[in-house]
Parts: structure tokens; sequence; C-alpha cells
């Protein structure tokens, strides 16, 4: 199906908050709640896993100011999971408040309210706790069936069958096969086998993790936080607290930043808990280093892939195994290692014929990993893209000549994906439009440029998702004003990047007026209709669909009114943007006339709410390509040029999906290159801060450059897909093959230092 | 976060002096990395009323007060002709403009840290320090000195005839090096200042004369080689011994080139 | 203590204790849209002009500012707005705080530098950082409205 020309979809109008945002307007959580909260502050175990012997808070409860403090004795004793996914939830429930078991070095053990900051930090260095300090798992390598169990306890629970089994230190487990994996391999003129290895990278959006709670004038626990899953923390919370949902609002204001981070309630208990205990308005604000060392970022993981392929160039056949950890606590654990097979092994469906897929999740005394944008798939496609351009470099291919032959293409069966159709697939144009705009030929040369540099390029594919299919939920609410303007109400979280406004542009575009028209307001339990929230790169696809059916109704309802005015049938009318008109008539009511008729003696609603399901996950696809320069004597590599064209269906708002795209690349540029994650011998995180942890700067990424290839999804609204997440799955195999072109040297664990680059060398 | 009791600005060295003697007393410099320190000062005594914050240039010599921040330093014309840019580029990849406007030259240099661009860069050339009890003495010898109760009041760059180049390993532009190098000829002898090893710069001077006469491929290797041999590193998270030492044969011969201009 | 400045045109006094940092008195004082994103001195989100500077306010006493004049984006709305719309137009204030740090440390570079190349606009607004952005939409606002002055 070919896109129509459209008023105000692809169109690259401004965000709605953006003048607001470059302004500095007071909009975040802690600039719409009062300064007269308590402040909240958490004892942090210094240790990888210990129990709790004694805790004494005598003297810091004296400190002036400090209002109380509580420890593992205080809280309630129901296990809970803190993952933002709709019930019954795949990650187990492992969780307490506060657990006198302590399983990482930064998990909690003390809890203060005070009225100061000072009061606070006063408070935590007087409480006295004894440790009974126990023996760590501290590989994850080493966890599975290690005789040291994360989680011992008897009152560990999963919701979900997802094969784990605490008593293994196993949170998930499970092995697909499709087709005669081993006959096929046997085969194969050249079967590679490789192992990669990438780290627990923080997320790090600008704004750390931040909640407010209080009790409104219903003695309610209002909470405010920023988040992106309002109606998951409404129920965490029930249960973590145990208090009925009717006594719980969770609001949302503008949110610094979330990439995934947001999707697990990180903090939101802790003020909830002592606005319960206290009665008063309380706050917490995570300073940097918790939100490095206690947040939720990418699941480490190490994937082992065994390819068959022919001297041709013909891949038939993939094993790829996966480990991953979680960390303590298995949030999002058994769901983000799915999708390093899923959305890696369809990229090659055009000559796949057989494939398994295999993992195992672990648990380790590591900080628990969480959802971070590409949530798995960006772990599988670097093991899948690296091996596909080590067999390329191989066979004396070109690395985009064997991407053609092999990839999937438009309306192809994917059974590495469920099974699903590729019903808009554009990755062959995608690959074809970035080698002509990159100057693919000339780039990958690698060139000598004097004094030990050399420049060359890289190439990779990605793709990802576009909701989690059958589970997801969107809603949306419109409502018709008496100026003929529209609200629209949503579930789903603008973090950002601008689904505000995009949603807004699909309303415009079918009530045919302006995105000004349309004012949005998200996101609050007492008054969004229900949407599992913005993640999984469901808010255009799902919440979008779900405003194109509140859209198609409204109109409904607007002619049913409308007709009733002109004392004629529904059937004889039709919605014609600032009116209603009576087909074949002159004859129309404008849309202030209906909106203040819908205020008087009427029962037909000038507004609804719809909802939104899709039994699919449409794959959006990408090519990246980078040039480098590399220094072989420091090791140093940068950036000069990182091109990419992607296949989003079709971009709502061109200008906010280029900067998704652009912003999902240079978090991959900083995962590649510098951002790393270890721990000390003592289990400690050592990257726990800006100053060790280096995201790129403005001078680390080079220039960029994105454009779209257009297709339809027949599922999608206006046929759109997402682009939210896929973004950042073509840096590092794009890197690192670009590295290989330069040095002759494959890295296959990220992120790639200079050191490793140099000493490499170095030895030769 | 450090906790301040009191703060002053002093009126006069004396007072200032006077001050620092209590040990639960400090001066202040840019005050970076405040949030950092778990301290608790008595009185922070700021030096900012004391006209330390010019840079004045004589036929001789720079007189550069400590309050000088490392953007002045960055922007200084003088400073920045005599070493052909070399001080601006040491200090250009120091976080952000905004924290170059408060790090302060004194801090830096009374700091004597090891991943200091600044010291290494003065070290490289005819540097004393004005120290309010201890009079002028050369940089080299102030950085190898124990931390005291004394005042840094300003540093003295004197005109010596000197060619100097600065390079810094990076991984990321903004980071602390990963190892940091200057070198000079200054009064006809080639000097290496190293820092970041990760331990504080030092010199490394060419006692052989590996290098005199004319730049070459040869001596350049060859001088690279001898302060890699002498220059002792250690690893950290940022980088391995063995990668600094390899580091800095890389850079110093670098260096050497272009201060040979090959 | 008793700490006097200029904040945004309008002369205050205050009292402080010697350990207040800048960026949490001017909060205090109104000025919300100064952030705080790290504690490392590396963020660039607590940017304001001291003496038309710009500086970390995360990491400079209260009491350092007495006698000096404090700019916050809440007082050069008007300069701000002059740019500010070609950011919007590229979609690149994304999830915005880091925004009015940037902003300011714009600002800063425009006074000091009116026509800046490409490559001194970067270094300049190094100390910023944007996790959301790439950087390269900001840099094209930044340009498109250069570009525009001289049209």
């Amino acid at each position: 199906m070919e896109h129509k020309d459209y008023k105000s979809i692809n169109k690259s109008v401004r965000k709605k908050d953006a003048m607001q945002l470059l302004l500095g307007k007071p909009v975040y959580t802690n600039d719409v709640t009062p300064d007269n909260a308590l402040v909240v502050k958490i004892l942090r175990s210094p240790h990888a896993n210990a129990m709790v012997e004694s805790i004494n808070t005598a003297a810091a409860k004296k400190v002036p100011g400090v209002v109380d403090i509580y420890t593992w004795e205080d809280v309630p004793q129901t296990r809970f999971a803190i993952a933002g996914q709709t019930y019954p939830e795949p990650s187990p429930y492992d969780r307490l408040i506060i657990d006198r078991h302590v399983r990482f070095s930064g998990d909690a053990v003390a809890i203060v309210a005070a009225e100061t900051e000072k009061a606070a930090e006063k408070a935590l260095k007087l409480i006295k706790v004894k440790y009974e300090v126990l023996p760590a798992v501290s590989d994850f390598r080493t966890a599975k069936d290690n005789p040291v169990l994360v989680h011992p306890e008897e009152d560990w629970f999963p919701p979900c069958e997802v094969g784990g089994d605490p008593k293994r230190n196993l949170v998930a487990s499970a092995d697909e096969i499709h087709g005669d994996v081993e006959g096929i391999m046997a085969e194969c003129d050249i079967v590679l086998e490789r192992t990669y290895h990438t780290k627990a990278y923080n997320q790090a959006m600008m704004e750390p993790f931040t909640t407010y709670a209080n009790f409104d004038r219903y003695g309610r626990l209002h909470v405010i936080s920023s988040t992106q899953i309002v109606f998951h923390t409404r129920r965490i919370l029930s249960r973590a607290l145990g208090i009925p949902k009717s006594k719980i609002r969770v609001e949302k204001p503008r949110i610094g930043g979330g990439f995934g981070a947001k999707q697990t309630a990180v903090c939101d208990v802790y003020p909830a808990f002592v606005a319960m205990k206290t009665g008063r308005p309380a706050r917490i604000t995570y300073t940097r280093e918790e939100s490095q060392i206690a947040g939720s970022p990418r699941h480490e993981m190490e994937i082992t892939l065994r390819m068959g392929a022919m001297k041709d160039g013909r891949i038939r056949v993939m094993d790829l195994y996966t480990l991953s950890n979680t960390g303590a606590y298995g949030e999002h654990g058994p769901t983000t290692v799915g999708l390093s097979g899923h959305k890696a092994l369809p990229l090659y469906t055009g000559s796949l014929e057989a494939h398994r897929f295999h993992y195992d999740v672990v648990y380790t005394n590591h900080q628990a990993a969480g959802a971070y944008r590409g949530y798995g798939a960006t772990q599988g496609i670097f093991a899948v893209e690296s091996m596909v351009s080590e067999l390329a470099e191989k066979l004396g291919m070109d690395a985009t000549v064997i991407r053609d032959m092999n990839m999937i293409k438009e309306g192809m069966v994917m059974p590495a994906y469920y099974n699903e159709i590729a019903n808009a697939c554009a990755l062959d144009r995608c690959m074809e439009h970035c080698r002509q705009m990159f100057n693919w030929e000339e780039r990958s040369k690698v060139r000598d440029m004097g004094n030990g540099k050399v420049r060359t390029a890289g190439v990779a594919m990605g793709m990802q998702g576009s909701c989690i299919s059958n589970v997801d939920v969107g809603s949306a609410t419109l409502k018709l004003s008496e100026d003929g303007t529209y609200n629209l109400i949503i579930g789903a979280a603008d973090m950002g990047t601008g689904c505000d406004t995009i949603l807004a542009q699909m309303a415009a575009e079918l009530m045919d007026c302006d995105v000004e028209d349309v004012a949005v307001f998200g996101a609050d339990t007492d008054v969004s209709p229900y949407d599992s929230g913005s993640y999984a790169s469901s808010t255009t696809y799902i919440t979008g669909q779900a405003v194109v059916k509140a859209c198609n109704e409204l109109k409904k309802q607007i002619c049913t009114i409308a007709a009733g005015m002109m004392n004629c049938g529904e059937e004889d009318v039709e919605f014609a943007g600032t009116c209603v008109r009576r087909i074949g008539t002159e004859q129309t009511v404008s849309l202030t006339d209906i909106a203040y008729k819908a205020q008087v003696n009427n029962t037909t609603p000038a507004e609804t709410t719809q909802t939104h399901t899709s039994p699919v996950s449409p794959p959006p696809y990408m090519v990246g390509m980078v040039e480098i320069e590399l220094d072989k004597l420091t090791g140093k590599v940068d950036i000069l040029n990182y091109m990419a064209v992607v296949d989003c269906g079709i971009p709502i708002n061109p200008a906010l999906a280029t900067i998704q795209t652009e912003g999902g690349i240079v978090q991959g540029i900083g995962h590649t290159l510098f951002e790393n994650v270890t721990y000390d011998p003592s289990g400690r995180p050592i990257e726990s801060s800006f100053m060790q942890y280096k995201i790129p700067t403005r001078l680390d990424m080079g220039r960029l450059k994105v454009e779209f290839e257009h297709s339809y999804e027949p599922t999608g609204p206006f046929g759109a897909k997402s682009i939210g997440e896929i973004v950042i799955n073509t840096p590092g195999p794009a890197i690192a093959h670009a590295i290989y072109r330069a040095t002759g040297k494959w890295f296959r664990e990220l992120p790639i230092t200079p050191e490793q680059i140099a000493m490499s060398l170095a030895e030769e | 976060m450090i906790t301040i009791q009191k703060y002053v600005r002093a009126q006069s060295l004396e007072e200032a002096w006077q001050l620092n003697q209590n040990k639960r007393n400090r001066i202040l410099g840019g005050m970076l990395w405040m949030r950092l320190g778990k301290s608790s000062i008595n009185t922070a005594i700021d030096l900012c009323d004391l006209g330390l914050n010019t840079i004045e240039e004589t036929e001789e010599a720079f007189s550069i007060g400590a309050m000088v921040t490392l953007r002045d330093l960055e922007t200084h014309n003088g400073l920045n002709s005599y070493t052909n840019g070399a001080v601006a580029h040491a200090v250009q990849d120091i976080v952000g403009v905004q924290f170059r406007n408060l790090a302060t030259v004194g801090g830096s240099i009374w700091g004597r840290f090891g991943f200091s661009d600044v010291l290494t860069v003065f070290l490289a050339m005819d540097t004393y320090v004005e120290l309010y009890k201890g009079g002028i003495i050369p940089l080299e010898q102030f950085n190898n000195m124990k931390k005291d109760n004394d005042i840094l009041v300003r540093i003295i760059v004197k005109k010596a005839p000197c060619k100097v180049v600065y390079t810094a390993m990076r991984a990321q532009r903004t980071d602390f090096p990963v190892l940091a190098c200057a070198v000079s000829c200054l009064n006809g002898e080639y000097r290496a200042s190293v820092g970041a090893r990760p331990a504080r710069a030092q010199i490394y001077r060419d006692e052989n004369k590996l290098a005199a006469g004319a730049v070459t491929e040869e001596n350049a290797s060859a001088f690279a080689a001898f302060v890699a041999e002498n220059a002792p590193t250690e690893g950290n998270v940022r980088g391995s011994a063995a990668y600094r030492t390899h580091l800095i044969r890389v850079l110093v011969k670098r260096c050497m080139l272009e201060l040979g201009g090959i | 203590m008793e700490i006097k400045l200029k904040l945004n045109g309008k002369a205050i006094l205050a009292s402080v204790e010697a350990d207040t940092v800048l960026l949490d008195f001017l909060r205090d004082h109104g000025c919300l849209s100064i952030k705080r994103g790290c504690d490392t001195s590396n963020c660039g989100l607590c940017t304001v002009l001291m003496d038309g500077k710009p500086i970390l306010s995360c990491s400079t006493l209260a009491v350092r500012a007495d006698g000096h004049e404090i700019y916050t984006l809440e007082g050069l709305q008007a300069e701000a707005e002059d740019f500010v719309g070609f950011i919007a137009d590229q979609g690149a204030d994304q999830c915005g705080f880091c925004n009015p740090g940037y902003v300011m440390n714009t600002i800063a570079l425009l006074r000091e530098n009116p026509d800046p190349t490409d490559e001194e606009i970067l270094a300049f607004l190094a100390g910023n950082l944007c996790r959301c952005s790439g950087y390269d939409g900001q840099l094209r606002g930044i340009r498109n409205y250069l570009n525009s002055r001289k049209a």
C-alpha cells in the first residue's frame, strides 16, 4: 500500500513541550513538587552479599531533623518485582522494600526520612550495621549451579513459568530449535563459532531517578514520579505496600530521559513508604552515583554463536546461546534474553534454513539489570552482525553484498520471529540507500593517513519490534472542546521522545485540524485511559493505533450529535473538519455548535476512549555505516561519520525520528568505545559516576546523517512501525567491523578500548 | 559532600596563612569535586580578594596568580604565543568551559594531581612557584615536596628559550588523560614531562644527549625509548602500566617530531 | 552568613550557610531551570553565568557569589528565545533536562564569539552532556540560527 499525501503526518512539527523545555520552565518532578517534603535517603550495603546481623539506628535518630529511620524489621514481608511489565509479570517476585539479606553493593539497608538533606546525610553516617559477609557470585559465567545462592529464600515467587530455579541461580532458561540445525551445519562449507560479550551499560539519562509521594485531599497516596509506567507503578506499589489500588494515584510530569531505566520502579516505593509511615510528603532524588549503582542497567550478556555458511556467502544455519546476567534481582531478566535471539536471527530469514536459540538467565551479586533501549536485541545483533561481517571478510566478500544475499525481504515468513510475516520491510532499500549516501565503495577502503593512522568503514544491520505482541495495551481518550479543539489524553509516557506530539499529529490528521488544536495530557492513573506504558517501542504503533480508533469513533459520535441537530439520520451527514455537513446539501453545523450542543440536554458523549493491542510486532529495520580513523599506535578510534537509513514504516515526525536515531547511535558509540562497567575485587562497581562512566561528548561522535526508506505496515497507524529502540543496535557491530578492517583484529567484547587495540597491534 | 563551618575572604596573605595553620581549615581553589569530598572543614579560606587572578607578562616572565583559571590560561595570547599554543592545548580538553572557568592554576598545581595536564605542561618549561613563606622555588622541586601549610601565591614561567609541545591520550575527549605528555627543548636541552602515569608528572631530561642537534626519526625514537624506560608507570581503571609505557614511547616520539618540525 | 548579589538583574540579600552550593541557593530562590545531573562537575546541567562567564553552579559555594552578578535562564529568556526555536525545529530539545545548561552555555558562546565555526561550537559546548539527542541536532539548530542572522 502507498502512503498518501498527509497534512500532519510525516511532518516535522515542533514538540509540544519544546519551548517550555528549552526555556527552562519548571516541569520535572523536583520542580513541580513542594520543597517541604521529607528528604528520603537510603543507606546502602558496601558488600556484594551479606546478612544484616544487627542494625542500630539510635544515634542516627537523634540527629536534629531526622524524622524516622526504617530497617528490614519495619517493612511488609510480601515479595514483589519492580519491573514495569504487564501482569502476570515474567519477572520473579524476589524483592522486599528492605531485605535483611543484601545482595549487591548498593542494596538498600535502611531508609532515612529527614527534614533536610544535611540531616539525612548525617544520619546515614551514624547508622551502625553489623554484617555477616557472605561469599558472592561475581562472575556470571560461574553463577549457574554455584553453591552460593543469590536467592535462597523460600518465598521466591515466579508469576509466570519461565524456566527459573533459584536453587540453581537461574531466573529463566529455554531452548528452541527450528529445522535440522546439526544436519545443515554438517553440510556447510564454513562454520564459525565465536563468543561475544557486552556489558551492563547504564542508561545515564540526565535526570536521575526521582519520586515524590504525599496524601492527597481524599487521603489517597499521590505519587509523582519520573516514570515511563504509571499504571504498572500503581500495581507495584499496591502489592509492595499492601494497599488497594483505589488508594493510589501515580502521575508523571515531564521526564528527563528514560531509555528504559524508568520502566522499572527503581525508587518509587521508598518515599511512598515514608509518606505512609509519617503521613507527610516525602521525596527521594537519587544521586548520580545511586543512579549508576542501584538503577536498572542493561543485562550483561555473553553470546556464543555458531554459524554455518557456504563458500558463496549463503548463511544457512545459526545456533545462538545467550548467557544473561540479571544481577541481584530478576527484573526484565526472562524477557530481555528472548530478544537476543528473536530480534537478531530473523535478519537473515532470507537464507536461514534452520536455527537454534537457547539461553540461561542467571542471578549474580551485581546491580540488578533492567530495561534499556534495545532490550537484548542490541546484544544479539552485536554477535550476529559481527559474525556476518567476519564471514564476509573470510570469504573475501563485500560486507554489504553478503547481507544483500541473505537478508530478510518483504513478504517472508520469519521462523525465528514467531512465524510473523514481514509485511513491511525495506531493509534491502535501506542497504542500497545507505551504500550510496555513505559512498561505501570508497569509504570502506582502508586508507593510510600517515603517522600510524588509517581510515576505513564498517557496516551493520538492525531490527527491533514495535510492541510486545498479544500483551501491550494502549488507549487514548479524545474529547471535543467547545471551540472545536480537542483534548487527547494518554497513559503512555513522553520521556522526551516526542510521543505526545506525534500522537497529536495523528489526531490532527484524522480530525482534519491543526496539530496545535490537539492538546495532549499524559500520564496520570486517575485521568489517563489504561496504557501499558512507554516501552518496547510500542507507543507509536500501539497507542498510535488507539488514537486512530478514538478519532474514528469520535467522528461518528460528532456526526450523531450533528444529525440530531439537523434532524436527519446519521447516514446522511459527513464529518468535514471544522463542521459536519449534510451530504448533498449546503447545510452544516460547526464543531463549536456541536460541542455546545453536547453540553446541553444530550446523551451522546463528545468524547471517547479507545483501546488497542496487536497480535504482531512488526520489526523496523535499519542499516548503519560508520567511518573511523584509527590510530594504530595509541589505539584511539575517532568516529568521523555515522550514516544510517531506517525503515520505520513512515516517520510520523521526520525531525523527531531523526533525533531518535541520532541519539541511539551516539549511545551505541558510547557503549562500543567508552562506557565500561567493572567491579573491584570486593564487588563494588567502579564506574559509579560521570567521572568514571564516560558517555560520549559532542566531540566524540563525528557527524551524523540519517535518512529513511518508507514501507507500509498494514497493522500500524498510517503504516508506521517503531523507531525508539532499533536505533541503538548498529554501532557496536559496525564499529567493531571498521576496527577489524583497520587492524585485522576482531574485538568481541565491548567496549573496545584504545588499550586493547594498541596492545594487540604492538604484540605483532 | 564536604561540610564547611565558616567562610573567610582573606584580606591579606598573612591572614590567609595564619588561618591555614589550623589543620581543619582549608584554602579554596576552584571548588570542583566538592561533593566528592567527605571532610569537614572548619574555615574555608578564599584568596579571591587578593588580586591573584591575573596573568602578568614582562620581558622576562609570565607571572600567573594562583586564582587564575584554566580558561584564562587557555585564552591568554602572550602565554600561548610563547608556548605556540601548548598551554591552551594542555587545558582545552579538561571537562568543559564552565569547569575551566572555575578550576584555578593554584588548585591544579598545589594538588599535584597525577592526572594534571596543567602540572605536566608547566613542568616542561622553566617554571617556578612562589610560596608565601617558602619563597620562589622551581616547580620541579615543589612537585616533589610534601604538602604543608604554606600558600601558593603564583607561578612564574621564565621566558627562557623554549619550544614546547603538548599531547595527551584520552579515550573520551574530556576525560582524564590516560597519559599526558609535554616535550620541550629548554635552553637547548630536551626534556619530557610525563603525567598521568598515573602518578603525578615528572621530568625526564635527555641526559645522554640522544637528541642533541636536529631532531630525526631515529633520535626521537631513542629519546622516547629512554623516557619510557625511566618513567615508572602503573595500572588503574584507565589503562595498564604496559599500555602507559607503550604510550610514552608513542607520544614522546610524536612530540619530538613535532618539535623538530618533522 | 549574609551575602549580597545581583540575581537576574535584581539585587538580593540573603543568609546562607558556608557550605551551601550556588545550585541549591538558586533553586531555593526560584531559579528552577537549574538542574543537578551529577556530583562530579561533569555534566554542565547546572551552568549559570557569573559576571558573564559560564560556571558550574554545583561546584561553586553560594558565598563565593557574594558581590557578584549571577544570571540564570530565568533572567535571559529573551536572549534565549532568539535562537532556541531553531533547536526546537530540529526536535533536539528531547527530554529537556540538559537544555537550560546547554542554552546558558550557548548564550555565553555567542556573546564571546558571535559567529563561531562548527568546531568552535562543539569545543565550547563540550562540557554540556546530553544523552538524548546525539548532539548533531543541537549543532544544526545553532547553525541554522547563525545562518538566519546572515540572511
